[in-house]
Order: C-alpha cells, then sequence, then structure tokens
C-alpha cells in the first residue's frame, strides 16, 4: 500500500474524522464560547421581557378610570366639517357636542350644546335654546352665532365637506351650498339673539334633530379656526393639541399618529359633574386579528370588530365578552340594469330568489348576521320593510326558465365585482356556487382594489356588485333615498317617476308617522318588485367588551355616548347586571 | 508506484467534457442531489395536478368549514370547506409557474442586453451599463406595490413586473461572462471569419456563458417566487379565484390560532421548494465554478 | 477617492429625478381618485376638494409645482389626513422604521457575522453544517411566514412575547425586530462563510500564523477585513430589502411604520403621501447604496476604480 502524507490521509479519512491540530481547537473553543455568551444573553433578554409583564392597561384603566377602546382606523383628522368616517365619530362626540344628543339606550335626542327646543305649528321651524352654561374649552360661552358661522363654514362650497348634505333640509342650505346662492343670509338658519339658534326647514323633517348629533353639524370655534388660517382651508393646525378649542365632555390631551389618541375630562363641559369617565385612550385598529389579541392581553377594554374566524368561539364562551346586535344597515348586491341578462326583471328576481340567504348567515358569516329582503333594515324606529320573496329555489327556476334561459341553457354570465376584503370574498364565493347549484349558471367573481371598486360603481362597470350601506340616522328614508332616480349613490339604473314623488314629496308632507310609514312602504314595495338590488344581509355591529365597562348599550346606531360609560373593577362578569353609577 | 496510480493517471488523460465533470460533482453534492429530486417531483405533481388531485379546485362544502387533517382530507380543508391538498397542489401550479416564467423574462431580457453590451463595448457598453446601474438602485419594492396597486389583477403584468426587476443582475453576469470570453481565440476566429455579430453571440458566446447562467437562474427562481408570495400577502399579487402559495400562507396567517394547518402546510412546501431550489442552485455553481472552491 | 465619491454622487441626482418622475404620473395614471368614497359625493364638493389640492391645475404645472415645492424641502399636505403635512408624517413613521432596521441589521450582522465565521472555521463539519442550513432555512422562509410562526409560539403558545405595537408595552420590540433581521442574518451568515473561507486560504493569513501570532489576533486583524467585504458591500441591497420587508413586519405587528405607510397610502391614492415616501426612500436607498459602496471601496481599493458596482466578478 502506498504511504500517504498526511493531508492525503485525512482527506481519505472522510470529512467527518479530520483530526483537528491544537491551534485549531482553541480557535473552535475560543469562538464557542463567545458564540454561547451571547446566546444566553438573548436567552436571558427573552425571559426578563416576559416577566417585566406588569399591570395591563384595563387594570391601569379600571383604577384610573380611564377606557382604552379600540377605535378602527386612524382617524383622517378632527375637523368635524372635514372628516367622513365612523372612527372619526367617536372621536369627535366625544370632543365636542351637537345640539342635541342621543341616549345610547333609546336612540331619542336629549338636550346637548341646546338645553330645550320648540317646534312651530307646521313643525318647519325648530328654535333651540342654548344652555347658559356651555362652555368652550377657553372658557368662552357657546352662542348660538358659533352655530351659524359654523354652519356657513359646514355649507361653503370652498370648504369640500362631504357631509354638507346633512344640512340640506334647512331651506337654501343646498342652494348654498351649489353656488346658487352667495348670501348666507338667506339659509334658514339665524341667531336672533346669542341664547337663541332658530332654524327654518324646507319641510318638516322628522329625523333633524338626530342630525344635531352628526358630526357635520356640530359648531366648532370661530376665533381658533381663524386664528391659524382661511376657514375655508383643510390644511390648518387648528385641530393639534394645544391649539384645539372644543366644547365636549373631553379634551384633547394627547395625539401620536397611528399610535393613540388621547382625551381628558373637560373642566368647563356645562354637565361634568355627570361624566365619569377621567380619561380615554382612542387606539388605531385596523387589523382586526391583532385588536383581538390586544383585547385578550388586557391592553384595550373594548374592540371595534372581532375577525369572523373568532366568532364560534366567543359564542361558545361562558360569560362571554362578545356583544352583538343589529346596527342600521343593509348588505346587498347592485344589479346594473342596463346589462343584459340583467334588464329583464325575472331575472333579477330570479338571482334573488335562489340565495340561501339562511345558510350563508349561519356558515360563512358564522351565524353573526341577519338575513335582509328589502333595503331597509327591520324595526327602524318602527318601520318595518315589505318582503316580496323568500329563498325558493324551484321558483327561481322557474322564473329563469320563463326568461328565456332554462335550466342555464344560454346563459352569457355575469361576474360579481367586490372590493378586496376577506369577507366579501368569502360571500362572493359561496353566491357564485349557490347560483351554480340552483340555476346552473356560470358567474365568475373578480375583486378590486378599493379605489377602483368605488370607480368602478360610480361609473356604472359592472354586472353585479356588492354594496353596503349604513345609515346615518334612524329613519328609513336614508335608505330609501338611495334609490332616487338622480341619486348618486342609485348606481343601478332603477328610476321611476312617482318612486321618487313618494320619497320627495309624499313622505315629508305626511301628517302623522303611519302615514309616513305607509308612503315609505308604498315606495319599498314598488323598489323590490323591481329587484334592481340583492339584499343580503342586515349587519350585526360585534364588539368584544370587557365586563368592567358598564354604560355602553347596544343600539341600531352603534352609537357611543361617552357620558354614560363608567368603569366597574368589581365587575368580572359579563351577567352580572351593571349597578347604576353613584353620581 | 502501484497500479492504481498508473489507471488514475490514464483516467485522468480520458478527459471529460465541462459538463460530464460537472454532472459527477454534482452527484457528489448530496443536498443538491435532494435537492434536484424534490424539485422533479414537484414538477411532476405540479404538472399533473388536474388529473391527480383528490378533489375538483372549486369543491366547497359550508357546512364543512376547517377541519384538521383526517382520512378524507390528508391536510384538512380551508374556511369554505375545499380540500387543502387540492389547494395546495394548484397554489403550486401557480406559485411555480410564475417563478419559471418571471424568471424566463428576467433571463431573455437579461442575456440579450448583457451580451450585447459585453461584445460590442466601447460607448454602447458604458450606456447600457450605466442604465442597468440607474435601474439597480431604483427601490423596486415600492414601484412594484405602486404598480400591482395601480393595475392590479392582471397576471401577465405580475410576470412582467417581477421579470423587469430580477433581469439586471443576470445582464451584469452574462456581460461580464462575455467580456472574458471575448478574449479567448476561438471568438477572434469567429469574428476573422466574418461571422455577423449576431451570430457569433447566439452560437458561441452564449453557450459557454451558459455556467453562471444556470446557476443563477436556479438561484432567480425562489427569489421570484418569493417575491410572488410577498405580493400576494399584501394582496396585491395572484388574485382569488386562482390561488398560490403566497395567497394560501396570508390567509393561513389570519387564522393561525384557529386553524395552524392552513399556515403550516402551505408553508411547509414552499419553504421546500425554495430550499431545493437554492440547494441546487448552490450544487451547479460548486460543480460548474472551477474556481470558487470551497477548500 | 474623492473623484469616486463625485462620480458616484452625480449619478445619483438622474436616478432620484426619474424615481420622482415615473411615481408622479404613475400614481395619477391609476383609476381611482382620492376623494372617491363610498357615499357619492356632489360634484361642487368634489371641485372645492380638487381646488384645494390644486389637483385642477393641467398636468404638467401640476408636476413642476411639486418640484418647486420638493426644493424647500416641503412633500406637500397629506390627501388623506388633512391636516398634516406629509413631512410630518413621513417623520413619525421614519423614526419607528428606522429603529425597527437598525435594529434587525444588528440582529442580522452579529448573528449572522458569528456564525457564519463560526462556521468557516471548521469547513464542511458539523459545526458548519447546522449553522448553514439553519442560515438556508432562514432565506427560504418568506417574512410573512416566518413572523406568524414566531407570534404562534413565542406570543400565543408560550406567552412569552407581546405581539403587537412597539413600545407600548417592554418587549414588544424583539419579535419583530428578530422576525425581519432573520433574513439577512442567513444571507449574511453565507457571506461571511465564503468570504472568511476565501480569505483564510490565502497566504498571507498563513504567513500570520506561521509568525505565531495568536488565533484571534490573526482573524480579527487579518481575515476579517478581507472577509467580511461581501458582507459590507451587501449591506446595501441589504438596506432596500429591509425597507421591502418592513411593508409586512410592520403589518404583521401593527408597527406604526413608514413601510406600512406607504402601502396604505398607496391603497388610499394619498397622491403627496406616496410621491412623498417614494422619493425620500429612493433617496435614502441610494444613499445608502453609496456609503456601502464607499465603505467597500476603502476597504478595497481595487475597487475604487470600477465606474460600476457589480464589477466585481
Amino acid at each position: 500500500m502506498r504511504r500517504l502524507s498526511l493531508t492525503e490521509f485525512r482527506r481519505r479519512a472522510g470529512l467527518w474524522f479530520r483530526l483537528e491540530s491544537t491551534q485549531e481547537r482553541k480557535r473552535r473553543r475560543g469562538f464557542a464560547r463567545f458564540t454561547k455568551a451571547t446566546c444566553i444573553g438573548c436567552l436571558l433578554t427573552l425571559v426578563l421581557a416576559a416577566c417585566m409583564g406588569g399591570e395591563s392597561n384595563v387594570e391601569r384603566g379600571n383604577r384610573e378610570g380611564g377606557l382604552h377602546y379600540g377605535n378602527g382606523a386612524e382617524p383622517q383628522g378632527l375637523d368635524p366639517h372635514v372628516v367622513t368616517g365612523v372612527p372619526e365619530n367617536h372621536l369627535l362626540r366625544a370632543l365636542f357636542e351637537g345640539l342635541a344628543v342621543k341616549n345610547p339606550y333609546t336612540l331619542e335626542s336629549e338636550p346637548g350644546v341646546a338645553e330645550r327646543w320648540e317646534f312651530s305649528e307646521d313643525r318647519r321651524v325648530i328654535t333651540f335654546f342654548i344652555n347658559p352654561e356651555a362652555r368652550w374649552s377657553n372658557g368662552d360661552p357657546v352662542t348660538a352665532d358659533d352655530y351659524v358661522w359654523s354652519w356657513k363654514r359646514a355649507l361653503h362650497p370652498d370648504m369640500g365637506n362631504e357631509y354638507s348634505y346633512m344640512l340640506f333640509p334647512v331651506v337654501n342650505a343646498e342652494a348654498f351650498a351649489k353656488r346658487e346662492l352667495e348670501d348666507f343670509s338667506e339659509v334658514g338658519v339665524k341667531a336672533p339673539d346669542p341664547s337663541r339658534l332658530v332654524v327654518t326647514l324646507r319641510e318638516p323633517t322628522p329625523y333633524f334633530l338626530q342630525l344635531m348629533d352628526h358630526y357635520s353639524t356640530f359648531a366648532v370655534h370661530r376665533p381658533t379656526i381663524e386664528k391659524f388660517g382661511k376657514a375655508t382651508d383643510r390644511f390648518t393646525k387648528w385641530t393639534r393639541v394645544g391649539n384645539i378649542v372644543s366644547n365636549g365632555p373631553f379634551e384633547l390631551e394627547e395625539w401620536l399618529l397611528n399610535r393613540r389618541i388621547t382625551m381628558k375630562k373637560s373642566d368647563s363641559y356645562w354637565n361634568k359633574d355627570k361624566v365619569s369617565l377621567n380619561k380615554v385612550v382612542f387606539y388605531p385598529t385596523d387589523n382586526l386579528v391583532s385588536e383581538e389579541r390586544g383585547f385578550r392581553a388586557g391592553q384595550i377594554h373594548y374592540t371595534y370588530e372581532i375577525p369572523l374566524a373568532k366568532i364560534p368561539i366567543y359564542q361558545a364562551m361562558e360569560d362571554t365578552p362578545y356583544v352583538q346586535a343589529p346596527w342600521i344597515g343593509t348588505y346587498y348586491y347592485l344589479l346594473n340594469t342596463t346589462r343584459e341578462p340583467l334588464t329583464d326583471p325575472r331575472v333579477r328576481r330570479a338571482l334573488a330568489m335562489a340565495l340561501d340567504r339562511d345558510t350563508l348567515a349561519r356558515t360563512v358569516m358564522e351565524g353573526s348576521v341577519i338575513p335582509a329582503y328589502s333595503i331597509t333594515p327591520p324595526n327602524t324606529l318602527g318601520y318595518y320593510p315589505p318582503k316580496l320573496f323568500d329563498y325558493d329555489p324551484q321558483g327561481a327556476r322557474d322564473l329563469l326558465a320563463e326568461a328565456g334561459f332554462p335550466n342555464g341553457e344560454g346563459w352569457p354570465g355575469l361576474e360579481i365585482t367586490y372590493n378586496t376584503l376577506e369577507s366579501h370574498r368569502k360571500i362572493a364565493v359561496a353566491v357564485q356556487q349557490m347560483w351554480k347549484d340552483a340555476l346552473n349558471i356560470d358567474i365568475t367573481i373578480a375583486n378590486q382594489e378599493w379605489k377602483v371598486y368605488l370607480d368602478s360603481v360610480t361609473t356604472m362597470n359592472f354586472d353585479v356588485a356588492r354594496r353596503g350601506w349604513i345609515g346615518d340616522y334612524v329613519d328609513a328614508n336614508n335608505f330609501l333615498d338611495l334609490f332616487l332616480e338622480n341619486g348618486g349613490n342609485n348606481n343601478t339604473g332603477f328610476a321611476e317617476a312617482y318612486y321618487d314623488e313618494l320619497i320627495l314629496n309624499l313622505a315629508p308632507q305626511a301628517k302623522t308617522r303611519e302615514e309616513r310609514y305607509a308612503r315609505f312602504f308604498e315606495a319599498e314595495t314598488m323598489l323590490m318588485e323591481q329587484t334592481p338590488i340583492i339584499p343580503i344581509y342586515t349587519y350585526t355591529s360585534r364588539h368584544l367588551i370587557h365586563p368592567s365597562v358598564c354604560g355602553i348599550p347596544s343600539n341600531l346606531m352603534d352609537s357611543l355616548n361617552l357620558r354614560y360609560v363608567w368603569l366597574d373593577a368589581d365587575r368580572t362578569s359579563s351577567s352580572q347586571p351593571c349597578e347604576s353609577q353613584s353620581l | 508506484m502501484s497500479d492504481s496510480g498508473l489507471t488514475a493517471i490514464q483516467d485522468a488523460e480520458k478527459g471529460t467534457s465541462l459538463w460530464q465533470d460537472a454532472w459527477v460533482r454534482l452527484r457528489k453534492n448530496k443536498l443538491a442531489v435532494f435537492g434536484l429530486i424534490v424539485l422533479a417531483t414537484m414538477g411532476v405533481i405540479a404538472l399533473l395536478t388536474p388529473w391527480i388531485a383528490p378533489y375538483a379546485y372549486d369543491a366547497q362544502n359550508l357546512d364543512l368549514g376547517a377541519t384538521p387533517p383526517s382520512a378524507e382530507h390528508f391536510l384538512g380543508t380551508d374556511i369554505f370547506g375545499r380540500d387543502m391538498l387540492t389547494q395546495i397542489m394548484y397554489g403550486g401550479r401557480v406559485s411555480l409557474a410564475v417563478g419559471l416564467i418571471a424568471t424566463s423574462v428576467a433571463l431573455t431580457i437579461g442575456v440579450t442586453w448583457g451580451a450585447v453590451a459585453g461584445y460590442v463595448g466601447g460607448r454602447t457598453d458604458a450606456v447600457m451599463m450605466r442604465l442597468v446601474d440607474i435601474l439597480y438602485a431604483l427601490p423596486f419594492m415600492i414601484f412594484i406595490v405602486l404598480l400591482m396597486v395601480v393595475f392590479g389583477r392582471n397576471i401577465i403584468l405580475l410576470f412582467l413586473a417581477i421579470g423587469a426587476v430580477e433581469w439586471l443582475t443576470m445582464a451584469r453576469i452574462m456581460r461580464g461572462q462575455v467580456q472574458s470570453l471575448r478574449q479567448q481565440e476561438f471568438v477572434e476566429a469567429a469574428v476573422s471569419l466574418g461571422l455577423p455579430a449576431r451570430t457569433i453571440i447566439r452560437r458561441h458566446l452564449i453557450p459557454n456563458a451558459l455556467g453562471p447562467i444556470i446557476v443563477y437562474t436556479t438561484l432567480t427562481i425562489p427569489s421570484v417566487m418569493l417575491l410572488e408570495a410577498f405580493l400576494s400577502f399584501l394582496g396585491l399579487g395572484i388574485q382569488p379565484p386562482q390561488t398560490s402559495w403566497g395567497l394560501l400562507i396570508s390567509y393561513g396567517a389570519e387564522t393561525m390560532e384557529e386553524y395552524p394547518w392552513l399556515l403550516i402546510y402551505p408553508g411547509l412546501a414552499l419553504t421546500l421548494t425554495l430550499f431545493s431550489l437554492n440547494y441546487l442552485g448552490d450544487g451547479l455553481r460548486d460543480a460548474l465554478d472551477v474556481r470558487g472552491s470551497k477548500d | 477617492m474623492s473623484r469616486f465619491i463625485a462620480l458616484r454622487l452625480l449619478q445619483a441626482i438622474p436616478v432620484i429625478l426619474a424615481v420622482i418622475t415615473v411615481t408622479f404620473f404613475l400614481v395619477r395614471v391609476a383609476p381611482g381618485g382620492p376623494f372617491d368614497s363610498e357615499k357619492a359625493v356632489l360634484p361642487e364638493v368634489k371641485a372645492a376638494l380638487e381646488a384645494q389640492y390644486k389637483l385642477d391645475l393641467p398636468l404638467f404645472q401640476q408636476y413642476t409645482a411639486y418640484l418647486g415645492d420638493l426644493a424647500e424641502g416641503d412633500f406637500g399636505p397629506s390627501f388623506k389626513y388633512p391636516g398634516r403635512s406629509v413631512n410630518e408624517l413621513i417623520e413619525a413613521g421614519l423614526l419607528v422604521t428606522a429603529e425597527l432596521g437598525l435594529y434587525a441589521l444588528l440582529i442580522a450582522t452579529l448573528i449572522g457575522g458569528l456564525a457564519g465565521i463560526f462556521a468557516s472555521l471548521k469547513p464542511n463539519s458539523a459545526q458548519d453544517y447546522i449553522p448553514m442550513s439553519l442560515a438556508m432555512i432562514g432565506i427560504c422562509m418568506p417574512t410573512f411566514l416566518l413572523g406568524p410562526l414566531l407570534v404562534l409560539i413565542f406570543g400565543i403558545e408560550l406567552e412569552w412575547l407581546p405581539v403587537t405595537g412597539w413600545g407600548d408595552i417592554p418587549g414588544d420590540k424583539i419579535l419583530p425586530s428578530i422576525t425581519l433581521g432573520a433574513a439577512y442574518a442567513a444571507y449574511i451568515a453565507r457571506l461571511s462563510r465564503a468570504g472568511m473561507l476565501e480569505v483564510l486560504s490565502q497566504d498571507y493569513i498563513r504567513t500570520a500564523r506561521a509568525k505565531g501570532l495568536p488565533e484571534h489576533r490573526v482573524v480579527l486583524k487579518h481575515a476579517l477585513r478581507g472577509g467580511l467585504l461581501p458582507v459590507i458591500a451587501f449591506l446595501g441591497p441589504a438596506f432596500a430589502g429591509l425597507l421591502a420587508g418592513s411593508f409586512v413586519v410592520e403589518t404583521l405587528f401593527q408597527i406604526p411604520g413608514l413601510g406600512r405607510f406607504y402601502v396604505q397610502a398607496a391603497f388610499n391614492r394619498d397622491y403627496t403621501m406616496i410621491l412623498g415616501t417614494t422619493v425620500f426612500l429612493s433617496t435614502l436607498i441610494v444613499l445608502f447604496n453609496l456609503l456601502s459602496d464607499i465603505l467597500a471601496a476603502s476597504l478595497n481599493p481595487r475597487l475604487r476604480h470600477q465606474f460600476h458596482t457589480g464589477g466585481m466578478p
């Protein structure tokens, strides 16, 4: 056998049995020690972090009277005449107060900045009596002139306020907003003296007081706004901490972008003795999964929403913090009645009848929504919509055959457009399958990114489009006026002159609530006979609420009134009743 | 000296081609071979999916919902009651397809660009490579996000966008290769024969530069697949009803507490494939690249 | 050396200008404007909004106006958050993302570098294969897979670490930094190993050892410089990659950083925010690449005469 050199031997002996020189061993050892030390250091840090838990937000909040509230998205801003969202709603109703506020238990209007109000005989003129104790956070009294100026700002055509239409029931408000009228003094809002605000409406509007609780009708502090720039300029800094002057139960203390907004109880608020919370912290929680985890970890008292997959788990819990209640909104599919084959009302009705809403609600939506057969949610302040059809696959097949597509033959195809969101996808996929199973027709589904989807809907570039509509106030009107011929949110091609007549003239002129509701019923029947939309379900509000929170009852508007909220650290279970505050 | 030594010398003199050498070296690399086998299996499964998938792609069972792995559904079901194994197979088809196609796009553009720049040299080369430098410095991730947001659901656009990002390094490598090859005598011979540049590039330069190209291609596919998965995770890549591993993982991540199998199995599939590709690429690089030895 | 720097700086300017122009026009082309919302907007209101944001001007004029503002360092007001300037939003997000990136880079460099050096000391052994296999897994596992897995294990099952937020709860910075740094640790491990191996086999190392220098001197003083060169050259692209990775990590862990802002802005068609972030990030990346090239060039004089990066074979 050939004698091998040392290197040769090493190579042949295989990599795993390579002999180490002393040097190499020392190198390796020294290094190993260093690496070991680093690893131990890392582990220690981890353990330390785990142990450093400390008091949770909820525990500390209960002790100090601070509510930690998951508020959905980071707000666009805090200017009531600029913002447009629901998260902003909660923030602004904590910072500001409207003429009238809603009682969260009954949704009836209660005194806010106005301590009382009087209606004229024909109910077209409302006189609000401003509470003499109402103050801005800098001590200035709130006067009727503040309202006149603020409504001018809200309606001003240069302002770009997307909610200006809230004030359109006021005489000439719409004309002013559309630049048809230059002189604001012709608009029906006047302050004959600082304590009285006289509002003249185009016609009697039963829900007008509710609108006074919407932020677009709030008053803002004129000197503050004018200090920081032009009144109609959107970009001024008047809403920053330290600049902002507001008139509500809470004042802005801290605003860390995308982290939290902290408010403390206001000293200048006229009703401060009735406010139980000392502090409210709002968190932007746009990720539902993280929000739910935060709730479990005691970081927040209240979640904005809850991931669908978690609902069965919480529903099955005894003593669950999960609260679900009907919400004033409808989830539906828009049908483009100008496109084949949707031009035929029989086709539209067949599609509506072939949907098994109960199964959909039970399986896809985890039993957390209520099937809907019309646009207005049931029991909207006592109004119940008509139900013209039910789940009837056989009936649907017959109708479709009558319309020229027996057993789906000759079906040209249809596409459901929806904006990118998991729950919309789930429903679209389920609907696609249901229509295939019941009617033997092929449907495609397409998701579009939010802005693209909005564009498609506005330009009516769709066959079937998913839509959701949440009411701004509790009245059938704000659902039925969607389908006026010139309604910007119609998007279906539905147009009936008599329908417009009912909604615009006959219903407002009704003398009694029964008469008014009867007109609505007539109009809605007319609407659903044509089936330009396929209602799917009525929205529900879904929140996780820590048992220590009292005073957030469920209501149709999912309306929060922080004045009514208090924290009871002794209440450890949701089935325990809330003892009333000792105030 | 013994007989074995003589035979060894004779064997060495017999001479083998670069490819045969490379193949022998590759075979010795156990991990690379493992990668190759895994990839071949994945490829076969992906091709045959429409015939061998246990369930129809869109067969949903709403009442069933998400269930853990069982006898009927080896990898469980998703929230629609669809079989996960089927989903992963179809997702693999898409992910692999995106990987291959986008890489081919990158390959075509990059190789051509680099070859031309390297061969022609001079001003043209400087301009072409300067452009590459400028493009290299652009934060492509940002543009891709924007592009996908703007133009959305188009899978062709996805291929193009991803391919457009990856061609740059390919171009650089090709150029380097061509530059060093250009000095060789066989190229000079071809030039003196009067062959047009196009033919020289096509028939002489590209085949000889193939080594690093192959290696880099094998390493680009995984980063392309990662890119697609990343975009799908953000909601900007593959759109339903099509599915891809990235999309499956993003859905799984949402519900990983309740249904961990929705995350684990697609994740495993993706990681395994990328793993194999990377090790194969490494192995190829070691096998083909005579210069860079480990020890 | 200064010529090298000057040349590279000069190269950077057309890049940034190209970025600005392309982004500007690309964003305008997108369907769906910033003011489209689910409730139809009155045409008068839309007109007022467009006037306030100067969208009613002809496109080219908007472009030049924007460039003018940019020259003064003003990125303009955000479309989505009126009352906030893009500068403010970038600042708020940048602090967070920079911190996250720094921790991730530290983790990546330390762990990756150490692992790679460690592996290079005894090639083709267990000491080599184990860290390198882990590194390979790190490269192959996407961030958005690793993140949820880490959250599942450490945050939910073991409940050792918090899973959301940044700076709100002690310890909530650990998981995001590890998630982001892991992939880069893997790359750096491989790079440092390869670099170290190449260097350690060089003659001058053998000379140093023959001279009788203690091993740690040899490694630290002589080998490290050359061996870590590929790592340093990698830091530039790593930075760009970290930024991309931060999109995912910030979304996963709900961190209010620039990456998340950017993705949201793209979805919201917040023109000024998209533009501002793109320009800002691009400038950062270009600068960082430049720095990395300079550092590499100062360590390796051969590079100073290359006019292109990637001139390295």
